[in-house]
């Protein structure tokens, strides 16, 4: 058993010992193996010319990467906390996004940032956001996330040998989780980077989810269970691309949706995959899309961070509204 | 010793990087350019370039706002480790930077703070409720910036650096008295927006001073592996008036700022003060120094720590007498009760608050969202329940 720090630790392991073209940067990711310890001992293990403590400056950090990129490499660059990437902002959205289409497909930039997302763990402001819209609006940019520690072991590897620029989510309050990881698979049996994953079956509604929200949606589908309800949970995994044959393929059996994530719903996720639905499906559903999500507002002060965040109770009362719909 | 910059930086330079010139240079000769007045042995030295009329008053005022600053930092780290605050950021070690320099400006100077100037803050009389609200997590700022001309802190680094430019700007577009002190670290230094003020404020000629505490550490990254060359050098390039400091000299640092904000109100131009000093705990209560640096070099910084070398000053000089000392104990001792008291009396956050004040006015959607939460919580007759927390 393992933790996801650890599995991604492991993973970013692999991923520089079958490369030695990636490297990895970021604030305080070498001597100090990043302050949730993700890139623990790498520096020591691979030299601090691949795993390279940078300068405090996050815009410096995506577009030296860009360089890095342009030079040959594979970096992965963290950024501290989710609230600190805007200053990258620039980079990774007018350059890093974009220049593989200025070039016309001359120049490709497989750049990994990594960023610590989401809250829960009681953390002062701008250490709990959730801003991946942002980055699944931007062409060009691949946008996934890892809710356990299996698919942060092969998701990250995955990221890191694909030729696009990817936004790699990691939802910090399920860094301590544990599962077991079997790290002898190949990884070209690991499910592919940008497919969702059904992580419970069932038949009335369907919870299409992801990140930090797995874990309260499957929470809720047990507790309907109990109470006669069959429940469906898909973890997207990849947001940029969707899945979208497989969110389809479950919403047309159980003819319901809720989607649920941390992220203020205005231009979520769930507003993207509720335009989806009623385009692909309208006529086979028998309710309208739902949201649980954060409130439109900044996010809050830790103390009140419970209220904010969805949870399995506001998730069972959008699955009660969409069965009574 | 792990110190190897010919500037007296902490911490080795970057791999890769050629070895400085003068790497086996006493700390005195690589230091021997920063402003010093009290030594950390408590020896006195007037520099005639920043004259200061060393009074006893001064220097028991200035000691008496330290001491008490590292006994509420003291007593904030007692809460956090007790779970009462979410996390907490030590000044200590810091304490001489601040107190000098926000002594050394007017009362209707504003303030641009970091996150890390709780001496600064309590100098200007903010409360110990109001700077641990925002560590408490009741609220992401404490203090109305407006009643003690100190903004609220910062976290997003160096971004206050701007918007201390443009208020200083804006003092000098209105032809008003005032002036601007920007704080922010070495760490700060590298980003973007720090460089921007930088130039912006010779550019613009604002009534500012910046001050750099350089503390040498940003969280494991050391000042040598942020910086090729000292930002006091980097500052005169952009057209400042610069000054490098002895951070744990409050004299000194009273005398700099005093100077700096004189030439800045006389008609400038801006000016930079970099003070260099030591972050003796670790970046926050989530961090482990140890993994990243010596306790060798953290022993010689405790040599010269700021709070002792005054201690020792008004002691020789007989400037103090017992009973001061022993009434600063009692003021110190009661300011940690305060706090504690103050501390566990804050009322948690209504997010309701969060609703009303993300815009001048409420829109509808907010609206509608905060009534329907407001109508969900009260469906729960105790609060939501267990199935709440068990679906985290």
């Amino acid at each position: 058993m393992i933790t996801l720090g650890q599995a991604l630790n492991r993973g970013l392991r692999a991923a520089m010992t079958s490369d030695p073209r990636v490297v990895v940067m970021g604030e305080d990711v070498g001597r100090l193996g990043g302050v949730f310890r993700v890139t623990s001992g790498l520096q020591k293990d691979f030299g601090a010319d691949r795993v390279m403590d940078t300068p405090l400056a996050e815009s410096g950090i995506v577009g030296t990467a860009v360089g890095l990129a342009l030079r040959g490499y594979r970096p992965v660059c963290e950024i501290q906390f989710d609230g600190f990437v805007y200053p990258a902002f620039d980079q990774i959205v007018s350059q890093l996004a974009k220049m593989r289409a200025r070039s016309a497909g001359r120049l490709a930039l497989p750049v990994v940032i990594r960023i610590p997302g989401s809250g829960g763990i009681g953390a002062v402001e701008h250490h709990s956001e959730s801003n991946e819209s942002y980055f699944v609006h931007t062409a060009g940019l691949r946008v996934v996330t890892c809710a356990t520690p299996s698919d942060g072991y092969t998701m990250i590897q995955q990221a890191v040998a694909g030729d696009d620029p990817v936004i790699f989510y990691e939802p910090k309050c399920r860094y301590w989780d544990k599962a077991e990881v079997d790290e002898q698979a190949p990884l070209s049996a690991a499910p592919a980077l940008h497919s969702a994953r059904t992580v419970r079956g069932g038949s009335d509604l369907t919870l299409v989810t992801y990140g930090s929200m797995v874990r309260p949606a499957l929470a809720a589908a047990q507790i309907a269970e109990e109470e006669g309800r069959s429940i469906e949970v898909v973890d997207l995994r990849s947001l940029a691309p969707l899945d979208l044959p497989a969110v389809l393929a479950s919403v047309r059996r159980t003819r319901r949706a809720v989607v649920v994530h941390e992220a203020p719903t205005t231009l979520g996720l769930g507003a993207e995959i509720s335009a989806l639905l009623t385009e692909h499906c309208y006529f086979e559903m028998e309710a309208p899309v739902l949201r649980v999500g954060g409130y439109n507002i900044p996010y809050p002060p830790a103390r009140a961070e419970e209220i904010y965040l969805p949870d399995a109770d506001r998730i069972l009362e959008a699955i009660d509204a969409s069965l009574a719909y | 010793m792990s110190s190897a910059s010919r500037y007296g930086y902490a911490g080795r330079p970057p791999p890769g990087r050629p070895a400085y010139r003068d790497r086996g240079r006493s700390l005195e000769k690589r230091e021997a350019n920063v402003i010093q007045m009290l030594a950390p042995d408590g020896t006195l030295r007037a520099d005639p370039r920043f004259p200061l009329d060393v009074t006893p008053a001064l220097c028991r005022d200035l000691f008496r706002d330290m001491v008490l600053a590292r006994r509420f930092d003291e007593e904030a780290l007692a809460l956090q480790r007790q779970g009462e605050l979410g996390l907490w950021l030590m000044a200590l070690g810091q304490e001489a930077a601040q107190v000098g320099s926000i002594r050394a400006i007017a009362a209707h100077d504003h303030v641009f703070p970091s996150y890390r100037e709780h001496a600064a803050a309590l100098c200007r009389g903010i409360s110990p409720a109001e700077l641990l609200a925002q560590w408490r997590g009741i609220a992401h700022s404490g203090w109305d910036p407006a009643r003690y001309r100190f903004h609220i802190y910062s976290l997003v680094l160096g971004a206050q650096t701007l918007h201390a430019t443009g208020y200083a700007l804006g003092v000098r577009l209105d032809g008003a008295p005032e002036m601007v002190l920007a704080y922010f670290g070495d760490g700060a230094s590298s980003q973007g927006d720090v460089n921007e003020a930088l130039n912006w404020a010779v550019v613009t000629n604002a009534p500012i001073v910046f001050f750099c505490q350089n503390n040498q550490w940003a969280i494991s990254t050391a000042t040598a592996q942020q910086m090729g060359a000292p930002l006091h050098l980097r500052a005169a390039g952009f057209g400042l008036d610069t000054y490098f400091v002895d951070g744990n000299d409050a004299l000194a640092v009273h005398a700099v700022t005093a100077k700096a904000s004189d030439r800045v109100r006389a008609g400038g131009p801006p000016a930079l003060i970099e003070a260099l000093t030591y972050r003796v705990a670790g970046h926050s209560t989530s961090d482990d120094p140890r993994i990243y640096r010596s306790e060798a070099e953290v022993d010689l910084w405790r040599e010269r720590d700021p709070v002792s070398r005054l201690d020792t000053l008004l002691r020789t000089r007989g400037w103090a007498g017992e009973q001061y000392f022993q009434q600063l104990d009692e003021e110190a001792r009661k300011l940690a009760e305060q706090t504690r008291a103050a501390c566990l009396a804050l009322p948690d956050p209504a997010l309701e608050e969060t609703f009303r004040h993300t815009f001048a006015q409420e829109p509808p959607l907010l609206r509608r969202e905060r009534e329907a939460m407001s109508a969900y919580r009260a469906s729960f007759a105790d609060g939501p329940g267990p199935v709440a927390a068990a679906g985290r």
